[in-house]
């Protein structure tokens, strides 16, 4: 099944603020084994230049992955998540993710593809604070694989 | 790899290789932390049944392992300004105490007219590279 081709181009709106949390940075941080003190310790991070303790680069796929719902879960878009892999990831910082942010994030599809019988799908995620100030813009393509499932 | 360790590569210009230890404990432990509960990252059965050799890493676990590697280089989190990477080849990860390896090295590609350098980064698993046009852009100092 391809996917619906119309989904180009479309927005959402904006999700539901994401706290986010000081433990919740944490925790990622060390399941990542990321040990630098402004990941886990505030006044390290203060004396860092950071409100409070700082994200690693790829948290913010946390909160955008859940966002995206919006777009893959959606029936008319037909994407058959059994078969989905993770293409491709960007992420373009206005400035890191700390704890204390509340991060709502904007959808929307920037391409849909074919070939070799894979299906590849873009979205990109806008992801802000609830007053409009720009945090981080972040890509993701993801491939359904074909039914052949080669690759 | 051997040029990275080519004399005329002064150390400020390559990211060293950085090897890092992933075993099914972590992915469990990843998968808690990001909130990515596909079973291809902690069922056999689940990924076997859609044609993968095994329980592979989360491409978002290899990717923050790459970003780790990225962040020592530049000194902060902040000084990461992009970081874009395409998931290749899938990480296997047996069920042993040791389970897999994955080396994360880079050089440096160009500096930009802003002064940001970009980094042009492998990671590999038994040899294979399992990302391609893996890249981070580094606020200038």
């Amino acid at each position: 099944m391809s996917l619906d081709q119309s989904f180009v181009g479309r927005s959402w709106p904006a999700t539901e603020p994401y706290l986010v949390g000081r433990e919740k940075i944490r925790e990622f941080a060390r399941a990542i084994g990321a040990t630098d003190a402004e990941y886990l310790d505030p006044e390290a991070a203060r004396a860092a230049g950071y409100a409070d303790v700082v994200a690693p680069p790829t948290f913010p796929i946390v909160f955008t992955m859940a966002a995206s719902r919006q777009i893959i879960s959606d029936p008319e878009l037909g994407l058959d998540y059994t078969r989905v892999v993770h293409g491709d990831q960007r992420f373009a910082y206005t400035r890191p993710v700390v704890a204390g942010d509340a991060l709502v994030c904007v959808n929307s599809v920037e391409e849909i593809t074919s070939r070799g019988g894979h299906e590849f799908i873009t979205t990109r995620t806008e992801v802000s604070t609830e007053g409009g100030d720009p945090v981080v813009t972040v890509w993701s393509k993801l491939v359904q694989r074909g039914v052949e499932g080669a690759a | 790899m051997s040029e990275l360790a080519s004399e005329s590569v002064s150390t400020v210009e390559v990211l060293q290789p950085h090897t890092f230890r992933v075993t099914r404990a972590d992915l469990v432990r990843y998968a808690g932390a990001s909130g990515d509960f596909n079973p291809i990252h902690w069922s056999e059965r689940t990924a076997t049944a859609v044609g993968l050799p095994g329980v592979i890493a989360h491409g978002m676990f290899t990717m923050a392992l790459v970003g780790r590697a990225v962040t020592a280089w530049a000194g902060a989190p902040d000084a990461v300004v992009e970081f874009g990477v395409r998931f290749a080849r899938p990480v296997p990860v047996p069920d042993t105490d040791e389970g897999t390896e994955v080396v994360v090295t880079g050089t440096v590609k160009e500096i930009t007219a802003e002064g940001h350098t970009r980094l042009s980064l492998t990671a590999t698993c038994n040899g294979d590279k399992v990302l391609s046009l893996a890249q981070a852009l580094i606020r200038k100092r």
